[in-house]
């Protein structure tokens, strides 16, 4: 992992100590609410529906079991008792005092973290494959291009005040499990002709105009990385409109402008920002490869392992799920599913993180990562330990079975807690993960993934859900909106809408029919719900979900 | 032809906790949305929301919030407001805990 440097230990020291005195000020009255409110943001503090809210960045997803304790010491102290994974990666606190967020910020910089640049409109926390070093199916570890781009993008003095929020996403796998097409920019680690660079995706984004990044440069050699995203982002911020906050992200710029127009001014701007760049950066990139050299992996024999697979179904559907295959022999990576069936999605209590936090140190290597499908992953098993993670895991009620399956579902906070959500997503996401618990047919389904937002700003990555739920203010009522056929990795695709709301009690019973009709659609067991999706079309989905409107059409 | 004025109350986040509150006659700031003051009349309503935005080191985010008259006083019109007045429905936090209910 990469260790902060003096100056990073400095900086982030010195802007607690700002903000410390910025909240002293407030309090005392000397400093307005409108003054202070950008100050607060650009520590990471929210004002939501019922409390403040502290957004913390763990940067691509990232942390050691150090951290992962200091965070359940925050919770502890500070808050309720538990935390929010979200699907940017971070962590949220929803209870914490204004008084004592200089504290909790102080906390956060003795394990090397902080809240900086997870608000505002600046280049926000950048997002990595959470399989990132340990994928079998990756080319290049994307942590030490995110780490550089996170120490250029933190204070860059040209990028703290782009006309609206800006979010990078690498990944140097095959599958993209960071959804970069979604991101406004978003990088694929490749290799040309033996030369190791990028591809460059611009104007992707999710939010109340939803678009698929478009490839803006096929092959950027690696070393040409940060001159070149620095021309991008000079000519969004020039471009880039400052009159309508709804049409202020690149996705915009780049459809108002077409994208040969941006080539064309980021390749000109280029030639520039090439000549500033002395290779400082390139000497600091492979330093950052060294600190995130991959663990000295261990052998061990597979008996235990192999008996246990055998001989308990339990633990063998577990593994089966949430086991994804390692690049190291007899090794695994383990998803711990932040997603008990009825629970809240990507919340974890402190004692749960403790725990995950012992068996990083324990079995993983002191490692630990956060999906953006905010569930916890130790990316470093050996397979001969799982026996006793799983039992540990169990006991913590951290042994639910389910990832990628119907109950694995993304949900941002909603109206619960969020104050510009226009429904509530928890209990949506509670209900149904309930519902097909008690069914007991989310493994006979298959993979399936329900993604719900509040609001149109789609925090819950509702459009590339393959079901997406969108809550809506309908005249005063809570009303959902079921969109059908997203997708999040490499083939990428925005939901289509399926038709009119549904009404918070209508909702669950909608998605059972959608998913019972999925079941007696598909050609064999092998064919997923979005597989079944694009062959048939939306018809027959459709139809399950308005069996009256179908009705009247036949008629 | 302008909307007739609707019940309204003054309603804001507490400075240091973040709590929902809401003003009342007697100028204080309470957790209960019960013993907010009523306003019934648009130009009192603007008078009392410049009340509220004067005291900038008590209290965040004022604004007027649409309320109909029930058996024990103000009652919220939309959900949002309801949920302001409780806290979040997966945990038992916020006021629907932290309250003695009538």
């Amino acid at each position: 992992m990469y260790n902060y440097s003096e100056f990073d230990a400095a900086f982030v020291r010195n802007r607690v100590d700002q903000f410390r005195g910025q909240v002293e000020r407030r309090v005392d009255g000397s400093l307005t609410e409108d003054e202070f409110k950008p100050l607060r943001l650009m520590n990471g503090l929210y004002l939501q529906l019922h409390a403040y809210m502290l957004r913390v960045a763990i940067p691509y997803g990232t942390l050691n079991s150090r951290q992962m304790d200091q965070l359940a010491f925050i919770a502890d102290k500070w808050d309720k008792g538990y935390g929010h994974f979200t699907t940017r990666q971070n962590i949220q606190y929803n209870w914490p005092k204004l008084h004592d967020v200089p504290d909790i910020l102080d906390a956060l910089a003795d394990v090397q973290m902080h809240a900086i640049q997870t608000s505002g409109n600046t280049i926000r926390n950048v997002t990595a494959d959470h399989f990132a070093g340990a994928a079998a199916d990756e080319y290049a570890d994307p942590r030490p291009v995110a780490e550089l781009l996170r120490q250029w993008s933190t204070d860059h003095p040209e990028f703290q005040f782009l006309p609206r929020k800006f979010k990078i996403a690498v990944t140097g796998a095959e599958h993209d499990r960071a959804v970069v097409k979604a991101h406004d920019i978003g990088l694929r680690m490749a290799r040309r002709d033996g030369e190791e660079g990028f591809e460059v995706l611009v104007g992707g984004g999710l939010g109340r105009t939803p678009m698929i990044g478009k490839t803006v440069r096929e092959f950027l050699p690696k070393e040409d990385l940060l001159p070149y995203l620095e021309a991008v982002v000079h000519v969004y911020n020039q471009l880039g409109r400052r009159d309508n906050k709804y049409k202020a992200r690149i996705k915009i710029t780049v459809h108002e402008n077409g994208i040969e127009n941006i080539r064309d001014r980021v390749e000109a701007k280029f030639a520039e920002t090439k000549a500033e760049f002395t290779g400082i950066d390139q000497a600091l990139l492979t330093k950052l490869e060294a600190a995130f050299a991959p663990p000295v992996f261990k052998s061990a024999e597979l008996d235990g392992f192999t008996t246990a697979y055998d001989g308990d179904p339990i633990f063998r559907s577990w593994v089966d799920t949430n086991i994804a295959d390692h690049k190291a022999d007899g090794y695994g990576i383990v998803t711990i599913s932040i997603k008990a069936h009825g629970a809240t999605p990507g919340d974890a209590t402190s004692d749960q993180m403790r725990l995950m936090a012992d068996l990083a140190r324990r079995f993983g290597h002191d490692e630990l990562r956060i999906s953006h499908e905010q569930n916890v992953i130790l990316p470093h098993v050996h397979k001969s330990d799982l026996p006793q993670i799983y039992a540990e895991l169990q006991q913590a009620g951290l042994g639910t079975a389910n990832i990628g399956l119907i109950s694995d579902i993304i949900a941002c906070p909603g109206m619960d807690y969020c104050a510009l959500a226009t429904a509530r997503s928890i209990p949506i996401a509670q209900e149904i993960s309930t519902r097909f618990d008690e069914m007991k047919i989310e493994h006979e389904v298959g993979p399936l993934k329900i993604k719900i937002s509040g609001c149109i700003n789609a925090c819950g990555h509702h459009h590339v859900g393959h079901i997406g739920i969108l809550g809506l203010d309908r005249a005063g009522v809570e009303s959902y909106q079921i969109t059908l056929g997203g997708d999040a990795t490499e083939t990428a695709a925005i939901g289509e809408r399926a038709g009119p709301g549904f009404s918070a009690d209508d909702i669950v019973p909608a998605i059972e029919r959608l998913v019972l009709a999925y079941v007696d659609l598909r050609d064999s067991k092998d064919e997923t719900f979005l597989d079944a999706y694009r062959r048939l079309g939306a018809d027959p989905f459709k139809a399950a979900l308005y069996p009256e409107a179908s009705k009247r059409h036949a008629a | 032809m302008t909307k007739p004025f609707t019940p309204k109350v003054v309603t804001a986040n507490h400075l240091i906790s973040g709590e929902v509150v809401y003003l009342t006659e007697g100028d204080q700031w309470s957790p209960l949305l019960a013993e907010a003051e009523v306003i019934e009349d648009e130009a009192h309503g603007d008078i009392r929301l410049l009340d509220g935005n004067g005291r900038a080191d008590e209290i965040v985010g004022v604004y007027l919030a649409d309320v109909k008259i029930g058996a024990n006083g103000p009652e919220p019109t939309h959900f949002r407001e309801t949920f302001r007045t409780r806290g979040p429905s997966n945990y038992a936090h916020g006021k629907q805990v932290e309250l003695p209910h009538v």
